[in-house]
């Protein structure tokens, strides 16, 4: 039965340290905390924690098969629903999903529900997954993008014996897993090329550096090529400015680009090649998961690291572990500031950001009060880079490249709960459908689609 | 990993590589470029392509060894691999789609400026094939500088070499060429101009004299190539662009040189230290108090 402990605090690289390296912040449950957290899940009737993940994981079956120590359990319980578990422990917005519905956190703290999932993805990339008996069956799928979206529908297809290979068009696989999400936070080498080595162990192909709608198009796929079905997973890479004056001096620059430079081109590491500037002080505009990435990426770079946020610290769209772990770190939070324009020097390089102050008005339609300018308090803020990270949206290349593909105003692809586009074939999920949201909700789309390719395909 | 069929030094540190690339040699139009990196340390280099032949499924690069990234692609030799070649990127040259019998009734005039001069090559070879006439202007500080002369006479209706010593054709610069050509009497109704930043920057001002019409390729800073991190931006009638996806060819009325080539200008002390320390370590120097770090 459950246990009237507290939650099992979890270990963590120090704050001071951590903010000079681009090692892992956090360093996850050992055997022995995992089972002792594990004691104190109450094991709902009526499990609210289930209904709150977004693909439905039985979390209190794995939690249990972990209680009695049972790992390999545990691991085959979650492998029903996720295929990527060692990932979403870590990146999922556990507070808001499973950790927000538990019953234990109306009192008290919730059960570490993402830290179990970590330890269990983690032990079962270390002990390898059991071997499944693979029957081919002989027809072939194609997958555009190697992020969560495509590598899960590629393995769920994988597994029912489809010949699949992803297409990816940078040089390595992974998408925002890769370029995207910090080492600090996700590490590269252990977990996500563990991952995809085990999807590739699946027997699914990866083709880098093709770029799908200019090295080849979804046509010539599935008229030239021999594929059954296309699988969209291309994400929403397209990075939006503010339209602001100053955007195009020296130092300005996307979220995109400053964490791909450092997370897929390693910039931080003297031994790459890409440079990366930081200068002195860096202000990053925005407040969700990418802002603290790159404001927490900044300061290991060296610099002085400034967020400025339009709303109130309530309203930040991050998770929260990563505004605690950035606040930890000495970032410095500016709240309810939007900035106007950037002002550069002599010779057009950044040297501070013009700001006004906002105040919380009425609330607007996404149900968060909308931010309102304070008159007259304009006011600058010296630094030497600024960072924008005000979210994505998909890139239209492929539905421009594409017959019979359509895309909705905001430039996502429409399609149907199960993935189905406009064209018969075709399939897409993640956030090239939903516009920029989460891993989880992209892997779960991408498993979705990959049951309706299998239905299409058999149906045909 | 795509493997190096031949490379060959056009002129001073100026290189040819030919890659086989199967894909992009079957989908690559004229005015196209790639990314390529040299190997698993190496930064993504938007490079323009030179040539490319379905048949033997190869593409040609031309690359300048400048910094670290472009030295390690011209030290590859035959035989040899690149880690990563992606593309073909960017919008065609606008003429790959417009009507064939309309394009004859106009002439063009090419100018390719350094190096330059090796992506104008196969836009010409593609109008020239198809009846259009093309005069081409090469231009280069030298004799011992300049490229793809012989292959260019092939392939354009007239061809101008110009040469800033005089060592070879006209002695002068590009710009003072296609004004001679210009107030000769020539008659074009385009002109398309691809070298170093502030060379297209003087070629436009030359062609606005004439209300000539005017194309340039811009060569700006990029990362992935495909949209995704906004590097290149440049402002294009007043608005921002992706040279990657929106480019890398423009109207050059409307293009901010002087912003694209600040712009060009963001990494470079990263990059000269770099290099510097890459010159010294060659040199085999092992610096003592860690500045190499």
């Amino acid at each position: 039965m459950a246990n009237k402990i507290p939650r099992v605090p979890v270990r963590e690289q120090d704050p001071q340290v951590r903010a000079t390296n681009f090692e892992e912040v956090c360093y996850g449950y050992n055997r022995e905390e995992a089972m002792l957290e594990a004691t104190r899940c109450l094991d709902c009737k009526n499990p609210r924690c289930v209904g709150a993940c977004p693909v439905g994981i039985q979390i209190p079956r794995f939690i249990e098969h972990l209680r009695e120590g049972n790992t390999a359990a545990a691991a085959e319980v979650i492998s029903h629903d996720s295929s990527l578990p060692s990932i979403c422990g870590r990146v999922c917005p556990q507070e808001s999903q499973c950790e927000g519905a538990c019953i234990l956190g109306i009192k008290g703290e919730p059960v570490a529900i993402g830290k179990l999932e970590r330890f269990v993805g983690d032990w079962q990339l270390e002990n390898g997954r059991p071997a499944v008996e693979i029957e081919k069956n002989g027809h072939k799928v194609a997958i555009v993008g190697s992020g969560p979206a495509g590598l899960a529908c590629a393995s769920d297809l994988a597994k029912m014996g489809y010949e699949v290979t992803i297409f990816e068009a940078l040089h390595e696989a992974g998408g925002v897993l890769v370029y995207g999400i910090p080492e600090f936070r996700l590490p590269k080498e252990r977990i996500v090329k563990a991952e995809i080595e085990s999807v590739k162990a699946l027997g699914v192909k990866i083709e880098t550096d093709v770029v799908v709608g200019r090295t080849i198009t979804i046509d010539s796929l599935l008229n030239e090529e021999g594929f059954d079905a296309v699988f969209i997973g291309s994400g929403a890479g397209l990075p939006r400015f503010m339209g602001i004056e100053g955007e195009n001096l020296n130092g300005v620059l996307s979220a995109n680009e400053f964490l791909t430079r450092a997370n897929l081109m390693h910039a931080y590491d003297d031994m790459y090649d890409t440079p990366i500037y930081v200068g002195r002080k860096v202000v990053v505009v925005g407040g969700g998961n990418v802002a603290m990435d790159a404001v927490r990426t900044a300061k290991r770079l060296g610099a002085e690291a400034v967020i400025v946020y339009r709303r109130s610290e309530k309203e930040l769209p991050a998770r929260v572990e990563e505004v605690h772990h950035a606040k930890e770190e000495g970032i410095e939070f500016k709240m309810l500031t939007n900035p106007t324009a950037i002002i550069g020097d002599e010779k057009g390089w950044v040297k501070a950001i013009n700001c006004v102050q906002m105040e919380l008005g009425e609330p607007d339609e996404s149900g968060r009060r909308s931010p309102v300018v304070v008159e007259g308090s304009d006011f600058e803020i010296e630094c030497d880079v600024v960072v924008m990270a005000l979210g994505t949206s998909p890139n239209p290349l492929i539905a421009s490249t594409t017959e019979a593909l359509e895309t909705t105003r905001r430039g996502v692809i429409v399609a149907d709960e199960w993935g189905q586009t406009t064209r018969k074939g075709v399939f897409a999920g993640g956030d090239a459908v939903t516009g920029a949201a989460t891993v989880i909700l992209a892997m779960g789309a991408g498993r979705k689609a990959a049951a309706a390719i299998d239905r299409y395909i058999k149906e045909k | 990993m795509f493997e190096i069929v031949e490379r060959r030094e056009l002129a001073e540190n100026i290189y040819l590589t030919r890659v086989k690339a199967p894909r992009i040699a079957r989908s690559a139009k004229p005015g196209q470029f790639v990314i390529v990196r040299a190997d698993e340390k190496g930064e993504r280099t938007p490079l323009t392509i030179a040539d490319y032949d379905v048949a033997e499924e190869t593409i040609t690069l031309v690359t300048q060894a400048l910094g670290i990234s472009t030295r390690k692609i011209v030290a590859k030799g035959e035989g040899e691999y690149l880690a990563d070649v992606a593309g073909p990127l960017g919008r065609p040259s606008d003429f790959v789609a417009e009507d064939i019998e309309e394009l004859r009734k106009r002439k063009f005039i090419f100018v390719g400026g350094g190096v330059g001069a090796a992506p104008v090559y196969p836009q010409v070879k593609w109008l020239t094939e198809r009846g259009v006439e093309v005069d081409v202007i090469v231009g280069a500080k030298s004799k011992d500088l300049l490229i793809y002369a012989e292959e260019m006479a092939k392939v354009a209706t007239n061809l101008y070499i110009a040469t800033d010593d005089g060592s070879e054709g006209f002695h002068g610069l590009v710009t003072t060429l296609l004004e001679k050509l210009v107030n000769e009497g020539k008659q074009y109704d385009c002109c398309v101009a691809i070298g170093p930043m502030i060379m297209m920057k003087f070629v436009t001002l030359t062609a606005k004299k004439f209300d000539l019409p005017c194309i340039v390729s811009l060569n700006a800073l990029m990362v992935d190539g495909t949209g995704m991190c906004g590097a290149c931006r440049v402002t294009i009638a007043g608005k921002t662009k992706f040279t990657c996806v929106d480019g890398p060819e423009f109207n050059a009325y409307d293009v901010d040189f002087d912003e694209a080539m600040r712009r060009q200008g963001m990494y470079r002390t990263q990059e000269q230290r770099a290099l510097a320390i890459q010159r010294e370590r060659e040199a085999g120097h092992k610096c003592n108090i860690g500045l190499d770090k």
